[in-house]
């Protein structure tokens, strides 16, 4: 099996220089039947990464531990559905992965624009093949998935346990499609500068790979928020880590970009802009990449070693140095066909939501990179923590929220007075009375929060107007039903409903962000059985302990082999509102030298927090119990030296009875946040807004099939 | 005076006149930026540089490993020490907060600490372990290379 994959690579490696000459041949002499054969390389390497994938696949699901990666990342104890995520949990799966995304986005994007602006796609097929053979190489030179150890070991090291969390199933692939899906149009847009066609085509052949390469992004973001919620132990679902912020950067210049093609569509204005943005939306992408896979800088997600270093940078470098190059030697036909009329416009506002967007990644860009930055400088590393990041993007978040809110409501061109009267009366007014309740409520001290929830009931008020004015036209011209008419409306211009109510999404978002960081209650406490603490306005009391051994299959089934836990009841004012169980799962350390029982224990532990989510609050919880008193270490001991290799289970029973019976003070984390679950419905809200947005209308699709009838009749003709 | 002299300048000049100010504007904040990220950043040393340079009440981003048989729970605190990779001077952190699951004596962990007289002071939830998956030992066995 490992042979098939390692003849794959090779094979995809000929493919991407072959089809990287034939369209870049194609490209220059017009050639199409070349630039066609270089399109269908592309399909080829999806076929043949698809086969390596399928392989390495495989020899996960068979526990084939001649496998170096599947040694390294997996193991005989880890459930099936955490062995089928590990492929990519590793490096060198992980390469495979960006790849095979990347050669399957590549295919259809360019299947799509087959019969359309060829010589662009010719040198955007290139570019994307070079990514390819990029990624590729490095598999072959540095870091193969395909080498094997002979004999093959009996059983694996294990995936690691924080891994082992139903989003690691989707989180990775979502992220990686959004990465791959940023270098489709960052390749297109280099292909309209190199064949100096910088029309409209180009924006319109991409858009929906901008947008979806910004939605792909945006819930792999969002679901790796969702998994440091629930798995990490610490309570908080963003940290400013390097990893984080190296997905949120294409992000934001996504959005940026999402908003300025409107007007270059609109009114031919901001080309330049746009194509550099596309270019960093690109590099960003890839300098996400290499700062995951390249170990950099301190994260808790430094997955690899240094190796990929040097590569990266030279890609990196070449990538800037092109981009700059093919802008400014294509200024001339980038010219700006309009200027702006006014600072209270649309197209201002659009402007206004870019330098805020572009502000947000050069401090979030700064902060990430300042480790090396300050090194350079300096001579020694430092780097900003938190408070630093949270000083300048809490503002900036602000003033995006409140954007959003305008931008959907004021005219093109030039605002009139009349005009922002009619239109910013009911979201002034949302925004006023929910200041004067906030205010009446006596939370006036939080001004962060107070500004956002306004500004968020501000882009209500505004959203809620759009939707309902075009409702009230729709029924008074067709004399529709409500429902229908709200129907109808979306469907007939998806793209911009479908935004708004991303715009609405964003902005329930910050409003769980909001609340939860600014009236959050969180206590650390050490607590025996019996006794109670105050979080916030709750009591939580520490009711009795749980230890199970769980061999094989544990509550969670994520394959630990102790839980030590705790019942919690969890009351405010005397009622009962909960009751939580946290625990602690212990896994195998696969080390025989920790002896029979305590390899059983000796690998990492890791935390199940339990939690009570409600629309109102979440009461979350997190336990580290104690297993190193005395006397269950004496249980460790006597069994490490007493029990035979395989019976070493007997012996974890009995620790689970002894800390049953006389349970240790254990350490808790608990934290009362509100709002948080607005959070991922906001992210939700925002998914769906922009499936809205991106799915095909059914005027293009009517016009694709009108287009195709048309083609075909003049085929016809041609050959009559 | 200004407003009548804003309304009269030529339309290219106006623009001139706005990129400057939006120009100057952004090189004002991005300084401010950049200085306060040198001013705030907490210089990442190991332990022996540490206790060579540490200034009491700077913060200070340490890089070690968890000392073996250091870890003791104090209260709601925690009680280690940290050394370099490759032993040596060992320095005392009391920490509260969170602590991340993967945390354990041999460990390589990040804190960010002050130094107060002797002890120093770890900085609420400042704590991070690296990646385990990192310093993981290669399978025994004869490896064969692609």
């Amino acid at each position: 099996m490992a042979d098939l994959g390692r003849i794959c690579l090779p094979l995809a490696l000929l493919i991407c220089v072959y089809g990287i000459g034939a369209s870049i041949y194609g490209a220059r002499t017009g050639r199409i039947e070349f630039s066609d054969s270089g399109r269908r390389s592309v399909y080829a390497l999806a076929i043949v990464l698809t086969v390596a994938f399928g392989v390495l696949e495989l020899a996960f699901l068979r526990n084939d531990f001649a496998f170096n990666t599947v040694a390294d990342t997996s193991s005989r104890t880890t459930p099936t559905f955490y062995r089928a995520a590990a492929v990519w949990s590793s490096q060198e799966g992980s390469l495979l992965l960006w790849a095979w995304l990347l050669s399957l986005w590549s295919s259809l994007a360019l299947f799509l624009v087959r019969r359309r602006m060829r010589d662009v796609a010719a040198y955007a097929t290139a570019i994307l093949l070079g990514f390819g053979a990029f990624f590729i190489s490095l598999m072959i030179f540095y870091a193969s998935p395909f080498s094997t150890t002979n004999p093959a070991p009996a059983e694996g090291v294990g995936l690691d346990p924080l891994l082992r969390f139903p989003t690691m199933m989707i989180h990775p692939p979502m992220l990686y499609s959004g990465y791959t899906l940023c270098t489709i149009p960052l390749a297109f847009g280099m292909g309209a500068l190199l064949a100096r066609r910088v029309d409209a085509d180009w924006i319109k052949a991409i858009r929906r790979f901008a947008f979806a390469a910004w939605l792909f992004l945006g819930i792999g973001i969002l679901l790796g928020a969702r998994w440091s919620y629930s798995e990490l132990g610490w309570g908080g679902y963003w940290g400013w880590d390097a990893v984080e912020n190296a997905s949120l950067m294409p992000w934001l210049t996504g959005t940026a970009f999402l908003h300025s093609l409107m007007i270059q569509e609109k009114r031919g204005m901001l080309k330049v802009w746009n194509v550099s943005l596309v270019l960093a939306t690109g590099t960003l992408a890839i300098m996400g990449t290499f700062l995951v896979r390249s170990g950099i800088l301190n994260s808790i997600h430094a997955f690899g070693g240094a190796t990929l270093g040097v590569p990266f940078v030279v890609l990196i470098g070449i990538l800037i140095a092109a981009s700059i190059y093919l802008v400014v030697s294509r200024r001339d036909m980038l010219r700006s066909q309009h200027r702006l009329d006014s600072l209270l416009s649309r197209e201002a506002i659009f402007l206004g939501n870019n330098i805020v967007l572009v502000a947000l990644c050069f401090v979030i860009f700064w902060g990430t990179y300042f480790p090396l930055i300050s090194e350079a400088f300096t001579g020694t590393e430092a780097s900003v923590g938190p408070p630093w990041f949270d000083r300048y993007t809490v503002p900036l978040a602000l003033l995006l929220v409140l954007l959003s809110g305008i931008g959907p409501v004021i005219a093109w061109r030039r605002a009139t007075f009349a005009n922002a009267r009619r239109n910013f009366a009911v979201p002034l007014l949302s925004a006023l009375v929910t200041l004067v309740v906030l205010l009446a409520a006596g939370v006036a001290h939080k001004a962060f929060a107070i500004a956002m929830f306004c500004c968020a009931a501000f882009v209500l008020g505004s959203i809620s107007q759009e939707f309902f004015r075009g409702t009230r036209a729709r029924r008074a011209m067709a004399g529709e039903a409500l429902p229908v008419a709200l129907v109808a409306l979306v469907r007939r211009n998806r793209r911009r409903y479908g935004g708004y109510v991303v715009h609405l999404g964003i902005a329930v978002l910050f409003v769980g962000v909001a609340a939860s960081s600014s009236f959050q209650h969180a206590v650390e406490q050490r607590l025996s059985v019996g006794g109670s603490t105050h979080v916030g306005k709750y009591t939580v009391r520490y009711v009795r302990p749980t230890a199970t051994i769980t061999p094989k299959n544990d509550a969670v089934h994520t394959g630990s082999t102790l839980n030590i836990g705790a019942v919690l009841d969890v009351s405010k004012g005397g009622r009962h509102v909960a009751t939580l169980s946290p625990s602690e799962g212990f896994y195998d350390s696969g080390e025989p030298a920790q002896g029979t029982v305590g390899h059983l224990i000796g690998g990492q532990a890791v935390s199940h927090i339990s939690m009570s989510a409600g629309v109102t609050r979440d009461v979350w919880t997190a336990i580290a119990p104690d297993i190193s008193t005395p006397a269950l270490q004496r249980i460790v001991s006597i069994g490490n030296r007493t029990l035979p290799a395989d019976e070493g289970v007997v012996a974890l029973g009995v620790l689970a009875r002894e800390y049953l019976k006389h349970p240790p003070a254990a350490q808790f984390h608990f934290i009362v946040s509100p709002l948080v679950m607005w959070i991922w419905i906001g992210g939700l809200i925002v998914l769906g807004g922009g499936l809205i947005a991106i799915w095909p209308t059914p005027s293009a699709v009517r016009r694709r099939v009108a287009m195709r009838s048309r083609a075909r009749a003049a085929h016809g003709l041609a050959r009559a | 005076m200004g407003l009548e002299y804003w309304v009269a300048m030529n339309p290219s000049r106006k623009r001139t006149v706005r990129l400057i100010v939006a120009l100057s504007a952004a090189v004002l904040l991005a300084s401010a930026l950049i200085y306060t990220s040198f001013s705030a950043a907490s210089p990442a040393l190991s332990p022996t540089q540490l206790v060579r340079q540490a200034q009491p009440g700077r913060s200070y981003q340490v890089t070690g490993t968890v000392v073996h048989g250091s870890v003791r729970h104090e209260g709601n605190g925690l009680d280690f020490s940290v050394a370099d990779r490759a032993g040596g001077t060992a320095i005392p952190v009391a920490y509260t907060g969170t602590v991340p699951d993967p945390f354990r004596e041999g460990r390589e962990v990040i804190v960010t600490v002050q130094k107060q007289g002797a002890r120093y002071v770890g900085e609420r939830d400042s704590l991070i372990t690296k990646c385990p998956s990192k310093y993981k030992t290669a399978p025994a066995g004869e490896k064969q290379n692609y």
